[in-house]
């Protein structure tokens, strides 16, 4: 199959490769460029452990060809971090919280919560819950996922985190 | 001492030991995407394998040509049961005593079974081939209901067992029957039903689920045939398992393979048996002399590997008029589907599920059960379960419920009346197991008092009488569970697989400047072994939690070991661990003694040191033991300070539990809405309270699914109509209800430690919780059992029936 040629932006470098038409976004970070953070749990858009931010917006790279991706900005979990090395603050938040357990849904969830905050800086429990009802969890029961977002959005905000009371 | 000294209880913090809400070592990886998962190993040269599988749930295939398959650019080989014939690999043994096809044989018996296997240079080009694989059927008649499977005219499913009147576990009385399995006494039964004034029977379906680990079965198989010697890598919840299967079947020495399981994306039981897919790769890499990746998609994940349940419990309880449980009787079908693939210990077909007298003093009890064949994908595996316990709890929590209804009582006030007491433990049970220890009503009045069970019950005395007037169209239930888990299979007279008895083990080494490492036989696949292992080594050992390295997974560097599953973790490697610290501890005492120049008795520990009893300023700490363990040991003593340990368990445990949950019904969209759900577990000892918490929640949110939605539903043509996610329910963060968690502790007496396990207490003793709350919303109308799963679709059809819709 012919291979068509694409650029874009990934974590901040500037990736240039060939890919078949068909090839999924997911695919062509995982297969060809060792970007393996994001993860392939279904193959019907269901699941979110694929989620990347691409040009701005939540996107389950299961979904989209490597071709459609041509020319966008994408960050994965592998980009998340602080730009001097330290977490960012939703991954010291879901680790404080207790916010993962097998950790195959963490990329993608703390990708999508990367977005979600910026949204909405300051979400509530509904808001959160109904912001990462895109990515399934299999382990947490969530709670824990949606007092590590709280965490973060207080720590992002300069203000204390104060757990909800049970 | 100066004032600087750090006290004992500072000490102990410092070392995050027992009882410490350690935060996970595993997440710093997780939370980076620095995990390492089967489908991240990447090879040089390897090959990527797909499954060209049948459409049909039950046919003859008459003709397999593989010759476009094997056209399509990119496509290396197409492997068929003809293929593996000639390695003898067309059938394999499952781990209860079956045999399973690995290809299509001659014929198919459920739908998406594995037909042919397409291994490419891409993933793209393997499914291109196996879209290309001409297969030729006859469709031959199906069955997928087990209660229609030993009719007379039920069609045969295994032609393969034609004439065979013995199974693995005794005769076979119909051609699609596989083992009859009874425990208990049943003319005692009898007897106690003979004479009770009160009995109820129900027929309590368990439905088909499936266990889903979000990430899907996978392997990379590679064999070096320079060295005869074959590494695999993959989703393996028990990896020596795999290795000594793997030896058995395709006769390459134990010693040449190298089972290798890294970090593993949830397991719940998924990933405990071996399937096509690992045989297929292992005989691909073989044939193509380079490594072959194989990937499950969820469709195949959901449709063909590993369902749970499907047990159909024909229940009866047998008690006095004021409510005092006298007898029980169950007899079940138990549906496999095509093979019997059930993950049990090897002796117990039915699992262990003859703990269905639950928590209650029940003197008489006998049950049954048939395990049958049918036109559905193979299995039977213990989803977060303890081999069946989960359906034993499920039955006998609904059953007591209807009892009580029946009885006119309050489910908690028979509950309380019929729990066995803290007084007769250890307690046996009519069927014959030992439970160790339990304080049951105090957890259950702890339960009661913290939810004001007495008020809901007003509230929902005033809501019914709303309801009858004609003044709300919503219907409240509360859902009372008390359960009684078995885990930690098992000791070896009761329990092995394979002949292999299900002991479990810990090596651990301390390194000279006091750090360590711990290798065991388990495989953590979320519950945070790396963390909590190391808690137990730290109190133990007295050595801080971060300076111990937990190792599992490669069989190369770990002792043997069972793996993990049925939440044998924590009562048997947590066991193994601290036994291999006390032998450590034994010679560390000793070279203190040396050095201290004391008898070993003179000598006694404080959290990290052996000091001289009534001289405390004269001690050695763990560290400087292990430094001095290899270089001033006692003349004639061994340098080092390293222990292994195989613990074969005298018991198994019995964590517990009281759930209460409260839902609010709309009757007339059928909408159920969790308002509070409550969770009191008592698994022992606690090692981290945290990872406990986040195992409740996570539990009780697959047995919300469970309860509230899930179901693997086959049409009457044997069509799997719930194979994606688009069909089978998952719960997101939207539906997910609030959980509320609370605990007592009542250790294990025969445990090292005193723990239990925990983590499939919440989805046993979850799912009743919900069930019985739906069933109560309506008991009150005289609906006795509504089966499951509550999605508002059935609930609608519930209040439909009763005549709530006018």
């Amino acid at each position: 199959m012919a291979k068509s040629q694409v650029a874009m932006k990934i974590n901040g470098k500037t990736v240039e490769a060939l890919v078949e038409p068909r090839t999924l976004l997911i695919h062509f970070l995982r297969d060809q460029l060792n970007i393996t953070g994001p993860h392939i749990g279904c193959e019907t858009s269901h699941c979110g452990a694929c989620t990347v931010d691409l040009d701005g917006k939540s996107v389950k790279s299961c979904t989209v060809f490597a071709v459609q991706a041509n020319g966008s900005d994408i960050v994965t979990i592998e980009g998340i971090a602080n730009p001097d090395g330290t977490l960012h603050a939703l991954q010291e938040g879901f680790r404080q919280m207790h916010g993962l357990q097998c950790g195959f849904c963490t990329p993608g969830m703390i990708t999508r919560a990367y977005r979600l905050l910026q949204e909405n800086n300051n979400p509530t429990e509904a808001e959160i819950r109904y912001g990462i009802s895109g990515n399934l969890c299999r382990c947490t029961g969530y709670q824990n996922i949606v007092k590590a977002i709280q965490y973060a959005a207080a720590k992002l905000n300069g203000v204390p985190f104060q757990e909800a009371a049970e | 001492m100066n004032d600087m000294t750090p006290t004992a209880a500072e000490r102990a913090e410092k070392l995050e030991g027992i009882g410490c809400k350690r935060k996970r070592v595993e997440d710093v990886r997780f939370t980076q995407g620095k995990g390492n998962y089967v489908d991240d190993i990447k090879l040089p040269g390897m090959l990527y394998g797909e499954f060209n599988r049948s459409p049909y749930a039950h046919a003859r295939v008459t003709k397999i040509d593989t010759a476009k398959a094997a056209a399509v650019p990119g496509v290396v080989a197409v492997i068929t049961a003809e293929t593996l014939k000639t390695v003898n690999l067309a059938w394999m043994p499952t781990l209860a005593g079956d045999v399973q096809m690995v290809l299509a044989d001659g014929y198919v018996l459920f739908q998406n079974q594995e037909v042919a296997f397409v291994i490419a240079e891409s993933r793209e080009a393997a499914a291109d081939g196996a879209d290309l694989v001409e297969v030729e059927y006859e469709q031959l008649p199906v069955n997928v209901d087990p209660l229609k499977a030993m009719a007379p005219d039920a069609p045969v499913i295994r032609e393969d067992l034609k004439g065979k009147t013995e199974g693995a576990h005794g005769k076979r009385k119909h051609a699609n029957h596989i083992f009859s399995w009874q425990a208990g006494d049943k003319a005692a039964a009898d007897a106690a039903f003979a004479k009770a004034d009160v009995t109820i029977r129900e027929m309590i379906s368990y439905p088909r689920v499936h266990p889903c680990p979000l990430e899907t079965c996978q392997c990379v198989a590679s064999f070096d045939k320079i060295k005869g010697e074959l590494t695999l890598y993959g989703t393996f919840q028990a990896p020596h398992v795999i290795r000594t299967v793997g030896s058995l079947i395709s006769k390459i020495p134990e010693h040449k393979i190298h089972v290798i399981a890294p970090d593993i994306g949830g397991g719940f039981g998924n990933k405990v048996g071996a399937y096509p897919g690992y045989i297929c790769s292992i005989v691909a890499s073989i044939v193509t002399g380079v490594p072959v990746k194989w990937t499950e998609s969820r469709i195949d994940n959901l449709s063909t590997t590993a369902f749970a349940r499907d047990f159909h419990m024909d229940m009866e309880l047998a008690a006095t008029r004021d409510g005092k449980l006298l007898g029980l009787r169950c007899y079940t079908i138990a549906d496999h589907g095509a093979f019997d693939a059930c993950a049990n210990a090897t002796k117990w077909p039915a699992g262990l599920f003859s703990i269905i007298s639950g928590s209650y003093d029940i003197p008489a009890a006998y049950c049954l059960v048939d395990g049958v064949y049918t036109n559905k994908a193979p299995g039977g595996v213990a989803y977060r379960c303890s081999f069946r316990v989960t359906e034993a709890a499920y039955c006998i929590e609904r059953a007591i419920d209807i009892m009580a209804q029946k009885l006119g009582m309050d489910p908690a006030d028979l509950r309380m009346k019929n729990l066995i007491r803290r007084e007769q433990f250890p307690y046996t049970s009519a069927f014959g197991w030992q439970y160790d220890s339990g304080d049951y009503q105090t957890a259950l009045k702890k339960a009661m008092e913290s939810v004001d069970y007495k008020r809901l019950r007003e509230e929902q005395r005033q809501k019914r009488e709303a309801f009858k007037r004609g003044e709300t169209r919503e219907l409240m239930g509360i859902g009372v569970a008390f359960f009684t888990e078995i885990v930690g299979a098992g000791p070896s007279r009761a329990c092995d697989i394979l002949g292999i008895a299900m002991f479990d083990s810990a090596e651990i080494r301390i390194h000279p400047t006091g750090s360590g490492i711990c290798r065991l036989g388990t495989k953590s696949q979320g519950q945070g072994h790396e963390t909590t292992y190391a808690q137990i080594i730290a109190t133990e050992l007295g050595i801080a939690a971060d300076s111990i390295t937990v190792e599992e997974g490669n069989t190369d560097t770990a002792p043997y070991g069972l793996g993990t599953y049925g939440s044998r973790s924590t009562p048997v490697s947590g066991a193994a661990t601290a036994m291999a610290c006390r032998k450590i501890k034994a010679k560390a005492q000793m070279i203190a003694a040396y050095m201290l120049e004391v008898h070993d008795d003179d000598l006694e520990w404080d959290v990290d040191r052996f000091k001289v009893r009534g001289n405390p300023e004269r001690f050695k700490t763990m560290t400087e033991l292990a430094w001095a363990a290899y270089h001033q040991v006692p003349p004639g003593m061994e340098p080092g300070l390293e222990a292994i340990n195989y613990y074969d368990p005298p018991n198994f445990t019995y964590p517990f539990g009281a759930y209460i949950c409260v839902v609010d019904i709309d009757v007339d969209t059928g909408t159920t809405k969790v308002r509070r759900f409550y969770a009191l577990d008592d698994c022992g000892t606690r090692i981290n309270p945290m990872i406990i918490e986040g195992q409740i929640h996570g539990g009780l949110t697959e047995a919300f699914g469970i309860a509230m939605g899930q179901e693997i539903h086959y049409d009457a043509d044997g069509n799997v109509t719930t194979a994606s996610f688009l069909d089978y329910f998952l719960p997101t963060a939207v539906e997910t209800p609030h959980w509320e968690t609370d605990w007592t502790t009542t250790p294990s007496p025969h445990h090292p430690i005193g723990a239990k396990g925990v983590g499939e207490s919440p989805n046993v003793g979850g799912v009743p919780c919900f069930s019985n709350a739906v069933n109560d919303a309506f008991a009150f109308l005289g609906s006795t059992h509504i089966q499951m799963p509550h999605d508002h679709w059935r609930v609608w059809t519930a209040a439909e029936k009763l005549g709530l819709h006018g």
